[in-house]
């Protein structure tokens, strides 16, 4: 019974929003955007509000709350509460979106339409794509969706995040932690990093005879000189990172037995965070679009390869050599944005501009960054600048970086949800 | 506090006057550096970001006419707050504590030593209490020598919009400015200024030399017009 009646709730909800664009749509240009993320959320919002009612806009996104993925680490660091990361939709509507809460469950590009899970069915001029990542199955041998309790990924973050750390706040004394690290590319590239060093930081302080092991399938990552300077300097001896060369790549797990199995070598852990291989959201792949894990798309306007009409932003997409982070998706968004919105009503299109920086907390004031400009080349979005912290900066360096990236972080959320 | 001020005047009278007050104010043009990107002192002080300073000493706070004070510091002046001694060095301490909403992006001057002999400083530019002012233009931070011609572009806005699109996902649009600057409502020419002081590297902030360094003189005089615009 619980099953039908959310399944009619959702029938009206998404027939009622689907009738009021095509009433109010009548003749006005319709753009469809399917995911309300760092992506998503900002391409509607400057769509709707730069053309001034000139085109109606959809966002389907099947979460009332957004919690940003970015900054959830600093909650199992005890640095932000959880609320502090959920942000509601009710800005987009009064920006003039039209939200509706719903997934997107198919794509049909001949007739123009996205079709609901609840059962509508909503028509488009232009579709964007913004629906982050999902996992590849069978990755991490032993490892899928339904062990997700056992052994969190907590990379899409909510529940997951709070499942997380209440395992970490639960771990008995001198237990270990063991995270299985993604291979690249994959969603925010110091993230599993800057969770390690967040994981050791609340560890430090409620059970500092834990032990965090690291199995990795690659030979180096992100900030990785930052970070283990900042291991060695803050958590000494707590952090043991097992990298491709010591066959950190050859994992297997039983999330039955809590068994992390690296190189052969059985150890039973108290937590195991399991981030998986990733692919693009699964609508990208259903509409298409998709070649291989991810969906490519021209630099100039991140319109796909496949289809001039059908847009990927963000996570999903292969664009070149931005890193996927909620940064790059909302840098992407607004140079779509502006493409979408000269297509369908002939507004000034200007030259793609893309940029990132990725803040990293290591620990208490301890903050590290690294970013780039990018531009639009006919092969790919290409690099044409970047920095990076240095080792060994001053506290009073790292302090103002990490008061740096609390202000991106309400800068970021204000342009994406208003 | 009060020891402070005791200890700072009594040196003043014990070392005398002259000497005392130069080498302090010595110090001092020092330690304005961290002022002068937003302000200017001296002969020919203008309004910049932030207000000149010139006859500070007794200035009714947020009372100039063609500078934008945040509500809060106007608030200050209405409530009967001047510029002294003793104001500035707990203004001077942490801004943000002592005028809570004011739209001065600046963490404060912590050491009692350094705002002592910046107060110096400032005090030779005031007619009151005392001092004539006779040192050359300190505009360290604004100091530059960009083409005329590049000062004298008038920016697309609408670009300008565009383009500023890419500089909100940090700065706010509101003109909020924790943890990263506000850079609403300021003088497109102190804007073009601090834009082509970050692509040169002379300021020093490695975002925004990186943001700054790829664009041209066009795209900085849009921008400084878009940002202008918002208040």
């Amino acid at each position: 019974m619980k099953l039908n009646r959310r399944t009619f709730i959702g029938t009206t909800v998404a027939t009622l929003s689907a009738s009021m664009v095509n009433a109010a749509g009548h003749g006005k240009p319709r753009v469809v955007v399917v995911g309300g993320g760092a992506g998503g959320a900002t391409a509607a919002r400057y769509i709707a509000r730069d053309s001034n009612g000139e085109i109606d806009v959809t966002l389907i996104e099947p979460s009332r709350a957004y919690y940003t993925c970015f900054f959830s680490n600093l909650y199992l660091g005890g640095f932000r509460e959880m609320d502090s990361l959920g942000h509601s939709y009710g800005k987009l509507a009064m920006a003039g979106v039209n939200v509706v809460h719903d997934w997107a469950v198919s794509v049909d590009r001949d007739a123009k339409t996205v079709s609901l899970a609840g059962g509508g069915t909503v028509g488009y001029d232009k579709l964007i794509l913004s629906p982050g990542i999902d996992f590849v199955d069978g990755a991490v041998e032993g490892w899928d969706l339904s062990a997700q309790n056992a052994m969190p990924h907590a990379y899409k973050a909510g529940s997951q995040t709070e499942l997380l750390k209440a395992q970490i706040m639960a771990m008995p004394e001198g237990g270990t932690f063991a995270m299985v690290a993604p291979p690249n590319p994959y969603r925010c590239p110091p993230g599993p990093y800057e969770r390690v060093s967040m994981v050791a930081h609340t560890l430090k302080a409620v059970n500092p005879t834990a032990k965090i092991i690291v199995a990795d399938p690659k030979e180096k990552f992100s900030k990785m000189g930052l970070f283990q300077e900042g291991w060695a300097d803050n958590y000494a001896g707590m952090v043991d990172w097992i990298g491709a060369d010591f066959g950190g790549g050859n994992v297997s797990v039983d999330p039955g037995a809590m068994t992390v199995t690296i190189d052969g070598e059985v150890t039973k852990v108290d937590v195991c965070n399991v981030i998986p291989a990733m692919k693009a959201g699964r609508i990208a792949e259903l509409a298409g679009v998709t070649d291989g894990n991810w969906a490519p798309v021209n630099a100039i306007d991140m319109s796909t390869k496949a289809d001039p009409d059908v847009y990927v932003l963000g996570d999903s997409s292969a664009q070149g050599d931005m890193p996927k982070s909620g940064f790059s998706a909302n840098s992407q968004a607004k140079v779509c944005a502006n493409a979408v919105r000269g297509a369908l009503t002939g507004s000034r299109v200007f030259p793609a501009k893309f940029s990132n920086t990725c803040w990293s907390l290591i620990d208490t004031d301890n903050g590290v960054k690294v970013g780039a400009t990018y531009e639009a080349t006919d092969e790919k979005i290409a690099s044409v600048g970047s920095f990076i912290s240095a080792t060994g900066e001053t506290a009073e360096l790292r302090k103002a970086t990490y008061e740096e990236s609390l202000g991106w972080y309400d800068g970021i959320t204000a342009d994406m949800f208003g | 506090m009060t020891r402070f001020y005791g200890m700072m005047i009594a040196g003043l009278i014990l070392i005398g006057p002259a000497k005392a007050t130069a080498t302090n104010a010595e110090l001092g043009a020092e330690v304005f550096k961290k002022c002068a990107a937003c302000h200017q002192v001296g002969p020919g002080a203008r309004t910049r970001v932030g207000p000149h300073l010139n006859d500070l000493f007794g200035r009714t706070a947020g009372s100039l006419e063609d500078v934008r004070y945040s509500k809060a510091m106007t608030g200050k002046g209405t409530g009967g707050l001047v510029w002294d001694l003793e104001t500035l060095d707990a203004f001077l301490h942490d801004p943000k504590d002592y005028v809570v909403g004011t739209r001065m992006s600046f963490r404060g001057v912590k050491s009692a030593e350094d705002r002592s002999h910046l107060i110096s400083y400032l005090r030779l530019f005031s007619d009151n209490p005392r001092d004539i002012p006779e040192a050359m233009p300190t505009a360290i931070g604004t100091d530059h020598d960009l083409d005329p011609a590049i000062l004298a572009l008038v920016g697309d806005a609408e670009y300008g919009e565009y383009l500023a699109s890419e500089c909100l996902t940090c700065h706010r649009a509101d003109g909020t400015d924790a943890g990263i600057p506000s850079i609403t409502g300021w003088q497109t020419e102190a804007f073009v200024i601090a834009m082509h002081s970050y692509k040169s590297k002379k300021r020093p902030h490695p975002v925004m030399q990186m943001m700054a360094g790829r664009l041209n003189d066009e795209e900085i005089a849009a921008l400084a017009a878009y940002f202008n615009s918002l208040n």
